[in-house]
């Protein structure tokens, strides 16, 4: 009987040690990377795979959806919480990230580890991994170029009655638009035409009020037309800038755009609304971000031949830019497993991992990925793509960001799809609860 | 001799515990019992109240650990008091909840007095009017923006059907003048059944006696209702505004899948507004000022409110 009660009690105390090993094994030996959901990030699963088998690291992923990416993770960031090892934050982060210590400075492991910025695309680095701007402090690895641009219906496009139609009324050819004054007229006259009988509008973007959508919308415009965030000179003095007579043109030409040629009901759309806007063949022209490209071209309904892709046309003056999306990979300075994370940044940075990520569908900010000269016709959309990243410009970045893009939210929503007001009142709003925003911030 | 329940516990208790317990009076002995839900309920409710009105004084935001936390006085409490947005949002959750709970109010007791009646498939219609509420606000929320969707929403399509305009003319949610009334329409539809099980209990429970009373005075139905049925379910209607009343003034779920609180700010309700400022723009310490006078707001209305339901009630 006593034998029996010590093999029992030896056989249980072997269960918890190997329980105890195990679990021990299992903390120090994953990572968890956090990003949005969304398809990129099962290309990452993917491709992390072979990060796995090298380095025997299990990687963790914590998905959450764009509407709630922000504040779940800021509010992860905030307080401190270890949950995420490696976090792919939004570009507008990495002020607020830096200057509270939440992300790890990278400089030293870049130089240590031989990864230079000078290989990635300089957009990207000063989008998603410098700060200040254009200065040399890094706290992030380009990971993912994005960048809003148009897809089309390339097949509707080349219809000859179509075709016909609009040279008689417009008296030029049915084509990619050149300015966004084009642009507008096409969506005109697909907007609520009969198309195989079925009626199709014009064009889908981005009015969503709840999170950055319409702001992301309304800037790709406001840049193309003349709207500056500051005085060149003079950091932070917004007035005749952000409410400039240009920026005001750009403002009223983003509500025509709204009012004329949008389907019923786009009033709170962003990026999973337009996509499936233009996937149900509902749209000529769509705005999204060219991560959508890739799902777009391997579509059943709109995919392949049927579907083409350009950078946002020039505004009146004849300048073009786009909003920049994307994201850098940074450790969270909270994270216990930060050597590890490094790890998995180097081996991400790598020249072939990187190709591999573009061929899985993820953007890749490595030059030598977009450079190579079979880069442009490696997808139909490689091209824009390239085209797109070379016009960038960004939101504000600034540790207050969440502030000023809320103010943005408000007062281009309250405009665009509430109709309440004018372009000048919104961007008199706007300059005066930025300047508000900056006060705050000690900045005047 | 039988012996008694508390004789047997006082036998098994240990000898150790039972010479610590001797001695304490009943009263000690009901503190001890109720302590931990004391202790509870001072570090999950009174603690964080007195912190949020502590932080209601300062410039303090959650997402910048390292910045200096200064007393700035009443400060943030004169900024919101000024501030036309927050009338604003305030004015949209005044429309709200004054049409939701007089729209609720009437047809739930209009619900409730038929339902009330005897007739046959009682039950099931009970069971069938009450399913939206145990739906989930979120699932309920999304759902209706697809009823609401102007090409393919059903709603849109009855409205067509019976008005003959076309259904794609109008956007309920998308529309300045038509999403206040987007969202009170859902709420209702959503809580009508509530407050209908509310005045269906007070129905229940006033007396035939009374009616066979009346009726041998010869009081017309009509009297009645105005001079029985109406006075005394009265306290359960008041109930039930009073709970209709602080669901929603908090509304949150419901507003944020419907409407995200557009088209601009016309369904922005205080509690979105406090979320965005609290969360989005992590100023919190300008957000628990936010918060304490909603607090204060709904408090001081429920009081009065309780003080009527009372005297109601004592009549």
């Amino acid at each position: 009987m006593k034998s029996r009660y010590v093999t029992s009690l030896a056989a249980l105390g072997a269960l918890l040690a190997a329980g105890a090993a195990g679990t021990g094994q299992a903390s120090a030996k994953d990572l968890t990377l956090c990003w949005a959901a969304w398809d990129p990030a099962n290309a990452l699963v993917e491709l992390s795979k072979d990060f796995e088998a090298k380095s025997g690291i299990k990687m963790k992923f914590e998905f959450v959806p764009w509407p709630n990416f922000a504040d779940r993770m800021l509010n992860e960031l905030n307080s401190g919480g270890k949950l995420c090892d490696l976090m792919i934050g939004d570009s507008q982060w990495i002020g607020g990230a830096a200057e509270n210590g939440q992300y790890v400075k990278l400089n030293d492991f870049f130089d240590k580890e031989g990864i230079k910025m000078d290989d990635f695309i300089p957009a990207t680095v000063v989008g998603y991994a410098e700060w200040p701007k254009n200065s040399p402090n890094y706290w992030a690895l380009p990971a993912f170029g994005d960048v809003v641009g148009w897809s089309y219906r390339k097949d509707w496009f080349a219809r000859p009655e179509l075709q016909a139609e609009f040279k008689q009324k417009y008296g030029r050819d049915l084509a990619v638009p050149k300015t966004f004054a084009e642009l507008k007229d096409i969506a005109e006259f697909f907007q609520k035409r009969q198309i195989d009988g079925k009626t199709v509008y014009g064009a889908a973007i981005y009015t969503e009020r709840g999170s950055e959508g319409v702001t992301m919308g309304v800037m790709d415009v406001l840049y193309s037309f003349g709207f500056q965030y500051e005085n060149p000179a003079k950091p932070y003095d917004l007035e005749g800038y952000v409410n400039s007579a240009k920026a005001v043109k750009g403002l009223e030409f983003y509500k025509q755009l709204y009012d004329c040629c949008t389907p019923p009901g786009h009033s709170d759309a962003y990026m999973s609304e337009d996509i499936d806007v233009y996937k149900s063949g509902q749209v000529a022209l769509h705005m999204n971000f060219a991560f959508t490209w890739p799902g777009i071209n391997a579509d059943a309904n709109v995919g392949g031949d049927k579907s083409g892709y350009f950078p946002n046309p020039a505004g009146p003056d004849g300048v073009a830019f786009a909003q920049l999306g994307g994201q850098g990979i940074s450790v969270v300075s909270a994270s216990e497993k930060k050597d590890d994370a490094l790890a998995y940044i180097k081996w991400f940075a790598q020249p072939e991992i990187q190709q591999k990520w573009w061929q899985m569908g993820g953007y890749s900010a490595l030059r030598k990925v977009v450079e190579d000269p079979g880069f442009a016709t490696s997808q139909p959309y490689a091209q824009t793509f390239l085209d797109s990243m070379a016009i960038v410009k960004d939101f504000w970045a600034e540790p207050s960001y969440a502030s000023l893009l809320q103010a943005a939210q408000k007062r281009f929503h309250d405009y665009v799809v509430a109709g309440q007001g004018s372009a000048q009142d919104a961007l008199d709003g706007l300059v005066k609860d930025w300047t508000q925003v900056f006060d705050d911030e000690g900045k005047y | 001799m039988l012996q008694s329940s508390v004789d047997r516990v006082a036998e098994a208790t240990p000898h150790a515990i039972a010479r610590r317990m001797h001695g304490l009076s009943d009263r000690a002995l009901a503190w001890l019992f109720v302590a931990p839900s004391i202790v509870l309920l001072l570090a999950v409710n009174i603690f964080p109240l007195i912190w949020t009105i502590r932080l209601s004084f300062t410039n303090f935001r959650v997402n910048r650990p390292n910045a200096e936390v200064e007393f700035i006085g009443l400060k943030n409490y004169l900024n919101i008091l000024s501030d036309r947005d927050i009338w604003l949002t305030m004015q949209a959750t005044a429309h709200f909840l004054i049409w939701t709970i007089v729209l609720q109010v009437l047809i739930g007791f209009a619900l409730a007095f038929l339902i009330n009646k005897k007739f046959r498939g009682n039950d099931l219609w009970t069971t069938i009017i009450v399913l939206p509420m145990m739906l989930s606000p979120a699932v309920v929320g999304n759902f209706w923006t697809f009823l609401y969707q102007p090409q393919i929403g059903l709603f849109n399509y009855a409205v067509g059907f019976l008005t003959g305009a076309d259904p794609s003319s109008f956007s309920m949610i998308g529309d300045v003048s038509l999403a206040p009334w987007a969202i009170i329409i859902v709420d209702t539809w959503m809580w009508t059944p509530f407050v209908m099980l509310i005045c269906l209990a007070g129905l229940r429970s006033i007396p035939a006696s009374i009616y066979e009373a009346a009726e041998c005075d010869r009081a017309s139905k009509w009297r009645q209702f105005w001079t029985i049925t109406i006075p005394l379910v009265l306290p359960f209607l008041m109930l039930a505004v009073l709970f209709r009343g602080i669901e929603n003034f908090k509304m949150f779920d419901l507003v944020v899948q419907l409407t995200g609180g557009g088209p601009g700010s016309v369904t922005e309700l205080t509690s979105i507004n406090l979320k965005r400022e609290a969360f989005e723009k992590w100023r919190t310490g300008y957000a628990s000022a936010y918060a304490v006078i909603l607090f204060v707001t709904v408090f001081g209305l429920a009081s009065i409110y309780v003080k009527a339901l009372n005297k109601v009630k004592q009549r």
